[in-house]
């Protein structure tokens, strides 16, 4: 197979490649770079997993070929904590990630770095989107998990922060939590989220 | 041993706090098993079947051997002649069940099974190589439509199977049913089919396998690591303990990650051959041509009901096509919708007869629900045809036919726990305001606008027991850390922060104190798995046990280093400390250095680390009332969900936020199954739906805000009073739907629907009603 040299400006690193000419930059992200953040849901450019922001748009990364992007920058899941809008919100995150924590916007996690990336793409473009628009931007994007209202959700939750808004409350406990990544994998939440709310009720619902 | 001054365990427990399994997913350092890469691996890619029934004459690898970077390419005879049993664990049937075996040999019962194994130094040359196998193919007769396969001339799929059946069951009286009918007023008879549709979780199956010798180590996208610890053992005639199961991060699983796959242990197999790290990873066409496919069903109804409007009796006759072999949940799927079937009502005379059929498709098994949303459809399909035939109000029909007091048995083969249905029917129909929809409904029809309302009452049944249990284990190490271990696997449902919760809550520690670790049979010897809703019912009473077992046993230890009797120690906020005396206390984490420190009193195990094993006493009874409003044009066939209520009784509510996310993503998969979702096979047996751009997954534009409420009835037989939640939406959500439209379209006096109504089906159906 023919190969070729390029370079992959990735998270603001530049990458020297030697690639086969058929080999998809997903592929070239995941294998050659071990960006493994950027994930792969289908073979038919349908659900938007390997979505990544390549030259100032959101690209699904499994219809290109990655001689295709040589000399691009790109921006996976892995770079959103070094934008300059990371730690606008309460935390270090970038606001959408922030907005995909505080707003249930993820359970298995596997379509969420391709729906951050299409939101970066989207808030860049129109930073105060309304519900229809979010929707209609992330239908290049399948998740299996949310039903998509918390995606939604999360995505506002951004643009709250980003137009320097009070976001919208949080239906979780996040008081001072901070992002460490515990042993399990699961968070340190450095006191926040310690104490019983013993004032909370089911939403709307009767506790018998 | 609790009383006012002891920390009130569950105070921790009905809070939303954050889950503890976001920020890695986030950030992109998860590890999901198609990211784990080794130096020296070897790829796999499996040559599958392209017919959906065929002789297999010839298997020819040279062409794909004679390519760079082949390494291997195995048959079915290549397993026969090694030492493993290759054969995979089958359902319960009353009748012999074929063997399925890893490879293909003589014939392929289903498009897309496979039949030879390439093993290559990379992905794409392993893909290169297995399309240069040349197999050479006899094709025979096919039969996808399982009443078609139970036809006297129908092809036979399996030489022991000359009728195709797999297996026959019944559940109920069927003597009490046909007098229940024969005495009724009137008997109103119903088919219903049920489309088929594929789980279709984002992260497509993926295995990783290494082997040192006999040793094996195995990481797979399964929500169920134990079983395939023994699967594997079986299968490939390894003893189990020396195999070892990790799930990694897992994308979603919905019931599609419960199966021993062949690729799964085709992967462990060639491990073992080759003594190299092997990897496969499925495209999505693979997983939708060989993974489980669900809910298929043909069901002819009976209902008997009086004038009056009571349901006296019900049959049904269901058939379900088992695929081209019976796989694990083959048969038990379509016995839970026998068993389920009749629903929130009380029927005095009820009987199911089931018939499963072998067919030229993917294996059936179970998707999100498992035969409950198969139930939940039929008999609320039911409801609100024999309502309209009666001319009652299907709301106030529902009402009158409400099981009302519990524990209620069934006459199915099940005991209901507890519930409250008017409670939630009340909830939901208070929020749409159900007289004024109506009022609104009549005046827009004058107008030729046509909307619907739609009611599904759902009764599930989670948490299987008694004889499956969960294992849960609590160890307080002498820094004051808690590990809690469990037997289930995390796939996406967020019940590592449940976990949390609940021992957070028992042992009144800070969450942060407090590390998880699950999915893996290295650190848990025991373990059953994540399926029926069954984490926090089952897994969760075995840790909070645990957690309890803990408390208990350091408090005694605090006791003896306060110098009291253990009746006058209280346990506090994370310490112990005298009663009236709270400046005589210690700390957890001084109890436990203390305990590590071998200074416990005579007869206390210094190890603070508790095992528990739950087993339910019976499963648990979720239940709700969702109702949706649609408009319905009926020049296009267009259908527009205007709202969609949902009102759930999940019992108690560990964490309120993840519950909700449950339900929220149950009912668009429902929403799926009702508008959008439809696995098509060809008459030969090939797949048509195979891949996403062919079978439509619900967008975020297709789907509309939906609006959630709950009600709190305790599960009485276990600790939590927790009901589980993670297949209800899934369950609720299409008769909510299709009695929607059909409510609609009442005008028209079409005939039956069929899920999924696209708008042509609509269209078709209005034009010829």
């Amino acid at each position: 197979m023919a190969e070729k040299d390029i370079t992959l400006t990735v998270n603001g690193t530049d990458h020297e490649l030697r690639v086969e000419s058929r080999k998809l930059l997903v592929h070239a992200i995941r294998e050659d770079l071990d960006l493994t953040g950027t994930h792969i849901g289908c073979d038919t450019g349908n659900c938007g997993a390997c979505t990544v922001y390549k030259d100032g748009e959101a690209v699904k990364s499994c219809l290109l070929f990655a001689v295709q992007a040589d000399g691009s920058e790109i921006t996976t899941v892995e770079g959103m904590e070094d934008q300059p809008e990371a730690g606008m919100g309460n935390s270090d995150l970038h606001p959408i990630q922030e907005g995909f924590h505080e707003m249930h916007g993820l359970q298995c996690g596997y379509c969420t770095p391709g729906m951050i990336m299409a939101g970066k793409a989207l808030l860049e473009e129109n930073d105060d989107p309304t519900e229809h628009e979010i929707r209609e931007n992330i239908s290049g994007n399948l998740c299996r998990c949310t039903g998509y209202q918390n995606i939604v959700k999360s995505i506002e939750y951004a643009a709250d922060v980003l137009n320097d808004r009070e976001p919208p409350e949080s239906p979780v406990e996040h008081e001072g939590a901070s992002m460490e990544t515990a042993p399990d994998g699961g968070v340190e939440t450095d006191g926040g989220c310690t104490g019983p709310d013993l004032t909370r009720e089911y939403p709307g619902g009767d506790q018998e | 041993m609790s009383d006012a001054e002891d920390f009130r365990p569950g105070e921790l427990v009905g809070t939303s706090v954050q889950r503890r399994e976001d920020p890695h997913l986030l950030s992109g350092e998860a590890e999901y098993t198609d990211d784990i890469q080794h130096g020296d691996g070897v790829h796999l890619a499996l040559c599958r079947s392209q017919y959906g029934h065929a002789r297999i004459e010839d298997v020819d690898p040279s062409d794909a051997l004679g390519l760079d970077g082949v390494v291997a390419v195995y048959t079915a005879a290549d397993v026969e002649a090694s030492d493993a049993p290759g054969i995979l664990r089958a359902d319960d049937s009353d009748r012999p069940v074929p063997a399925h075996p890893l490879l293909a040999g003589e014939t392929a019962t289903y498009q897309g099974q496979p039949v030879a194994a390439v093993v290559a130094e990379d992905r794409y040359t392993a893909r290169d190589a297995a399309e240069r196998v040349d197999i050479s193919y006899e094709r025979l007769p096919a039969v996808v439509d399982p009443d078609a396969a139970l036809e006297t001339d129908a092809p036979a799929i399996h030489d022991g199977a000359p009728d195709n059946v797999a297996f026959e069951w019944d559940t109920g009286d069927e003597d009490a049913a046909e007098a229940a009918l024969d005495a009724a007023d009137r008997v109103v008879e119903v088919e219903v089919p049920i489309n088929r549709v594929m789980p279709t979780a984002m992260e497509p199956r993926a295995a990783v396998a290494t082997a040192d010798g006999s040793d094996l180590s195995l990481a797979l996208t399964t929500q169920n690591p134990h079983q395939m610890r023994s699967d594997a053992a079986e299968t490939l005639g390894v003893p189990e303990d020396r195999i070892d199961v990790r799930a990694p991060d897992v994308g979603g699983g919905f019931g599609g990650k419960l199966q021993p796959y062949p690729g799964y242990l085709l992967t462990a197999w060639t491990a073992l051959q080759l003594e190299r790290p092997v990897k496969w990873t499925a495209t999505r066409s693979e997983d939708l041509q060989s993974m489980i496919h669900s809910r298929e069903h043909d069901v002819a109804a009976q209902v008997g009901v009086s004038d009056a409007g009571d349901i006296e009796g019900l049959r049904l006759d269901t058939v379900a096509p088992v695929g081209g072999y019976l796989v694990a949940g083959g048969s038990t799927v379509p016995k839970n919708l026998g068993l389920m079937a009749n629903g929130q009502y009380a029927i005095p005379g009820a009987y199911v007869h089931t018939t499963g059929v072998f067919t030229n498709t993917a294996p059936l098994s179970a998707y999100r629900g498992a035969g409950r949303p198969e139930a939940t459809y039929v008999i609320e399909r039911l409801v609100y045809e024999v309502a309209g035939e009666l001319g009652l109000d299907p709301v106030e029909f529902r009402r009158r036919n409400y099981v009302g007091s519990f524990p209620y048995e069934t006459g199915l083969g099940r005991t209901y726990d507890s519930g409250d249905y008017g409670k939630t029917l009340d909830t939901a129909l208070g929020h749409v305001d159900y007289e004024e929809f109506r009022e609104r409904q009549e005046r827009l029809r004058e107008e030729g606008r046509y909307l619907g309302i739609g009611v599904s009452a759902y009764v599930e049944a989670c948490g299987v027991g008694p004889g499956i249990g969960e294992a849960g284990s609590v160890e307080l190490t002498p820094s004051g850390t808690v590990v809690v271990k469990a037997g289930t696997a995390e796939i996406g449902t967020g019940h590592r922060t449940g976990y949390t919760q609940i021992v957070a809550a028992e042992l009144g520690v800070p969450i942060e104190n407090v590390e998880v670790i699950e999915g893996d049979t290295a650190t848990m010897e025991e373990g059953t798995g994540t399926f029926g809703s069954r984490a926090m019912p089952v897994a969760g009473s075995a840790v909070r046990e645990s957690a309890e077992r803990v408390r208990e046993q350091a408090r005694e230890i605090a006791a003896h280093h306060l110098e009291a009797s253990v009746d006058d120690v209280a346990a506090g906020d994370g310490e112990f400390h005298i009663r009236g005396a709270p400046d005589r206390s210690l700390t957890l984490t001084e109890v436990a250095e203390l305990a590590d420190a071998g200074d416990v009193p005579a007869g206390v195990d210094p190890d603070l680390a508790a095992e528990s094993q739950y087993d339910p006493p019976n499963y648990t009874f979720p239940f709700g009332t969702h109702v949706a409003l649609v408009e319905v044009e009926p020049d296009t066939g267009e259908i527009e969900i205007d709202r969609y209520v949902a009102v759930d009784d999940v019992g108690t509510q560990i964490n309120p936020t993840i519950v909700e996310g449950q339900i929220h993503g149950g009912i668009v998969q429902g929403i799926g199954q009702a508008l959008y979702e439809e696995t098509t096979y060809d008459d030969n047996g090939t797949l048509v739906s195979g891949s996403l751009q062919d079978y439509a997954l619900p967008r975020a534009g297709h789907v509309p805000e939906l609006e959630w409420d709950s009600t709190v009835t305790e599960c009485p037989h276990n600790p939590l009073g927790v009901k589980g939640v993670g297949e209800a939406g899934a369950i609720a959500a299409p008769p909510a739907i299709v009695n929607a439209v059909a409510d609609a379209l009442e005008p028209f006096d079409i005939g039956g629907l069929e899920m999924p109504l696209t708008p042509e089906r609509i269209w078709r159906a209005v034009q010829d009603s």
